[in-house]
């Protein structure tokens, strides 16, 4: 029978990257100074699971190098080697490499070998160091042995079990029947037993096997063949060969008996070196033929593979690589989900015999079903969105990593603290935050925490600490990044924001605005550009990564002490809380996050400074009126705003009125996208589909804010006087 | 038809073990480590342990040496998935009760043709 091994790859892949990350967390849990046995433990265990099934699944290139990092752990965790600080450097690479590796591989590619070769050596350079090892006179030994046994007429093997024999579950007649099924067509197996063994009844154990054998195979079999048999008991048991036709002699059998285990020495040799083999070839034999014979099928498995996986496996598949994500869930979500939908059913059911034959009378009773049936339907919303929420340790949890080899090229030491690991979040959200993560702790290292010996200086403990903080606060979930560096040194940014003509020469700000300084296009504090922080990636670009989230971000900073960013995010992208509005017939959404307040427009209050923008003035600041009806071209009333409704809205930290009709209610969306149902439209973020069936648009205040600024408004930035 | 308790800590492995034991008609029980597969044995009887050597919370040794300590699991075979083909794992291995061993990597067949020797 054939199987399609390919079918079980997206799990071992899955695995095989779970098990990188365990390796990664717990080589970055160990240091030389304390070893602790049960963490290289784990670490064996999940180098030793990636290499097992590496071979089992065909992908020979990562179970080879995984074998090496495989024998250096074993060799560590059986205390013959001691842990170096180099080890664990060279560990972690090996960790990047075969994640690469797996990666190309998941996709249908030839990995890049380079750098594992380049592994590999170093690898081999440590294990030949101090141990000496053992495979050398194992090597040369077994193969004239096995070579010279191609003996056709047949063998006589005499098997004298151990007592013991049937205590580990191996059973004589077994393997006699195994070793029928061997034979050609031609061959006999005859088999005599010698019970001389046997004790007096009253002393017979019934467990033990008294019994012995001679076994007599006329016929073409190798010697080898009927080793594979007794492969298992060879060691406990007494087996001797000899040729068909040669004389027992008893100077014969002994060194056949000291051949036998030599043979089986060989046997389990020849197994490590064709583990390949034992894939390639087709046979029904689970055993290895010969060592002689190995090498061959070894290399043509080889050069197989990267072709084989290279030619065919794309053609059947093509969009199934990288896109193909998965999710793992809880079995408890599950269940719940499950549940519901069986409340669900049963409300369902129940409305159904209802309509059946209503009448006024039952009134009552559909009211409480509608109740029942909106509660169901509520809690199976909330019930799927928890599926897609994961903790935000899988963002958190690269950090270490990071941290430690950030730490380390900056010559700074690094204290990296975690909390709220536990904290869900949206999967979609939490894949979009990683990089703005990575960003602003990779600032706070490079620019936050001071050298040591400034901060020896400054009498701080010498190592500083990073804090990543995760918690939830309403309908939002907030990271904090927080280092107790020097904080940001306000003269340097307001000089550097003057230089670059961001601020007004004489213009003076608060430390609060200064802060908001580092988010503008353009503005990096470092004196010098380094290729930690310095990647022409500044903050404005995480503001800008973070507000496409629906999300903020602001920084406090005490001089001296620390700074702390704060990054706040909806908990999903799928869902939203919306204000809906009327503007003429139509119905629009606004995010409520983004709603400052609603007032009354007051004739008073309104300036038309450049002519076609009114603006208004609130509370010492400017802001834009927009009117939808005009931005979206509905057939619009001549009438002025005056007197009109105005919902105040902020995007990118500028303000904007917008007119309207009238407010609505407020209710939670499900974001359909425009793009994929219909084609972009600017202004607009999204749509959704109300209680009535019609669609409503949902605003996008920021696209709302440059469209105006395209036709030549001012913004409403600037401070009244 | 014979039942097997196939006990692997990585799940590719068992699905795989599972996959092609059961396409050879087999009754297959999954078990993810030594302490479930021991629980499992304990509930019903099977015809075939295979274990993985390499697990959390018991390993397969320690799992051999508790099944053979049951009286059902006295004679019951009990083969190692091992990918250590060196003589000390084995030696361990026998020292704990077990049948017989197969050396990962392996196929499906292969897989089989083992199981063949120690059932029925």
């Amino acid at each position: 029978m054939s199987i399609d091994l390919s079918q079980f790859h997206q799990v071992f892949f899955e695995e095989s990257f779970e098990g990188l990350d365990v390796m990664e967390s717990e080589l970055l849990a160990l240091s030389p100074e304390s070893v602790d046995a049960e963490t290289v433990n784990t670490i064996f265990r999940a180098a030793h699971s990636i290499k097992g099934g590496a071979g089992t699944f065909g992908f020979m290139q990562v179970s080879e190098f995984t074998h090496q990092l495989e024998t250096l752990l074993d060799e560590i965790r059986a205390g013959q080697r001691t842990l170096e600080k180099s080890h664990v450097d060279l560990f972690l690479q090996s960790v990047d490499c075969l994640r690469a590796m797996l990666t190309s591989l998941k996709d249908h590619e030839a990995p890049d070998m380079s750098r594992a070769e380049e592994l590999k050596k170093q690898f081999i350079a440590i294990l030949k160091g101090e141990v000496a090892s053992s495979p050398a006179n194992e090597a040369d030994a077994p193969a004239p042995e096995t070579a010279a046994d191609a003996g056709p007429e047949g063998w006589v093997v005499r098997f004298i079990p151990s007592t013991d024999l049937l205590q580990t579950g191996n059973e004589p007649f077994r393997m006699f029947r195994e070793l029928q099924s061997l034979l050609e067509d031609g061959s006999q197996l005859q088999i005599e037993v010698d019970s001389s063994r046997l004790p007096e009844f009253e002393n017979l154990q019934p467990e033990q096997c008294y019994l012995s054998w001679t076994l007599t195979v006329t016929g073409a079999i190798n010697k080898a063949d009927i080793e594979t048999v007794f492969e298992w008991v060879v060691d406990e048991c007494d087996i001797t060969y000899r040729r068909l036709g040669e004389a027992a002699s008893a100077d014969n059998a002994s060194t056949d008996n000291a051949g036998a285990n030599n043979a089986s020495d060989s046997s389990s040799e020849s197994e490590s070196s064709s583990d390949a083999a034992n894939i390639a070839t087709d046979t029904n034999n689970v055993t290895v033929a010969s060592v002689a014979e190995a090498p061959a099928p070894v290399q043509a498995q080889i050069t197989s593979i990267p072709v084989a996986d290279a030619t065919q496996a794309p053609a059947p598949k093509p969009a199934k690589s990288a896109d193909q994500s998965s999710i793992r869930v809880s079995i408890d979500k599950v269940d719940s989900l499950i549940n519901m939908v069986g409340e669900l059913v049963i409300t369902q059911s129940m409305l159904g015999q209802l309509g059946q034959d209503f009448d006024m009378s039952r009134l009552a009773r559909l009211q409480e079903g509608l109740s029942q049936l909106e509660q169901n339907t509520r809690e199976l919303q909330e019930s799927v969105m928890k599926i897609r929420m994961m903790p935000i340790s899988f963002a958190f949890s690269r950090f270490p990593r990071l941290v430690r080899d950030l730490g380390a090229q900056l010559g700074k030491k690094v204290n990296l603290v975690m909390q709220g690991e536990n904290t869900e979040l949206d999967k979609t959200v939490m894949e979009k935050i990683g990089d703005p993560l990575v960003h602003l702790v990779r600032n706070s290292l490079d620019h936050g925490l001071e050298t040591t010996e400034k901060r020896i200086a400054s009498g701080k403990n010498e190592t500083g600490t990073i804090t990543l903080n995760a918690f939830h606060q309403g309908g939002n979930i907030v990271i904090e990044v927080r280092d107790d560096g020097a904080g940001l040194n306000e003269e340097k940014i307001l000089q550097k924001a003057r230089d670059r003509g961001l601020v007004a020469q004489h213009q003076e700000l608060s430390s609060e605005e200064i802060h908001q300084l580092i988010f503008l296009p353009g503005f990096s504090t470092a004196d010098v550009v380094s290729d930690i922080s310095g990647r022409g990636v500044g903050m404005d670009v995480v503001r800008r990564n973070i507000s496409e989230l629906n999300g903020t971000i602001e920084v406090k900073s005490n001089r001296g002490t620390g700074s702390t960013f704060v990054i706040r995010l909806p908990l999903t992208l799928a869902i939203l809380d919306g204000q809906l509005v009327r503007v003429r017939d139509q119905t629009y959404i606004f995010p409520l996050v983004s709603i400052v307040e609603s007032i009354q427009l007051q004739k008073q209050t309104l300036n038309n400074i450049t002519g076609s923008q009114p603006v208004m003035k609130l509370r010492e600041e400017y802001i834009p009126i927009v009117r939808l009806d005009q931005i979206f071209h509905l057939r619009h009333r001549n009438e002025s705003v005056d007197d009109a409704m105005l919902v105040v809205v902020e995007g990118d930290n500028e303000k904007i009125g917008i007119v309207v009709d009238d407010l609505l209610g407020q209710q939670q969306v499900v974001i359909k996208s425009l793009e994929a149902n219909y084609q972009k439209v600017s202004g607009v973020s999204g749509a959704t589909i109300l209680g009535d069936g019609t669609v409503a648009l949902i605003i996008d205040i920021s696209g709302i804010g440059k469209k105006i600024e395209h036709r030549g408004a001012q913004p409403g930035k600037e401070q009244a006087a | 038809m014979p039942s097997i308790l196939a006990v692997d800590d990585s799940a590719s492995m068992r699905q795989m073990v599972s996959f092609t034991l059961k396409g050879a008609g087999y009754q297959v029980k999954e078990a993810s480590d030594g302490v479930e597969a021991l629980a499992e044995a304990k509930r019903a009887r099977y015809d075939l342990v295979l274990s993985d050597v390499n697990m959390p919370n018991m390993n397969g040794i320690e799992l051999c040496k508790n099944l053979r300590q049951l009286g059902d699991y006295k004679f019951v075979p009990v083969l190692m998935l091992t990918t250590e083909s060196a003589g000390d794992m084995k030696m361990q291995g026998k020292q704990a009760g077990a049948t017989g061993w197969i050396v990962k990597p392996f196929n499906p067949e292969q897989l089989l043709s083992t199981i063949k020797r120690v059932l029925g």
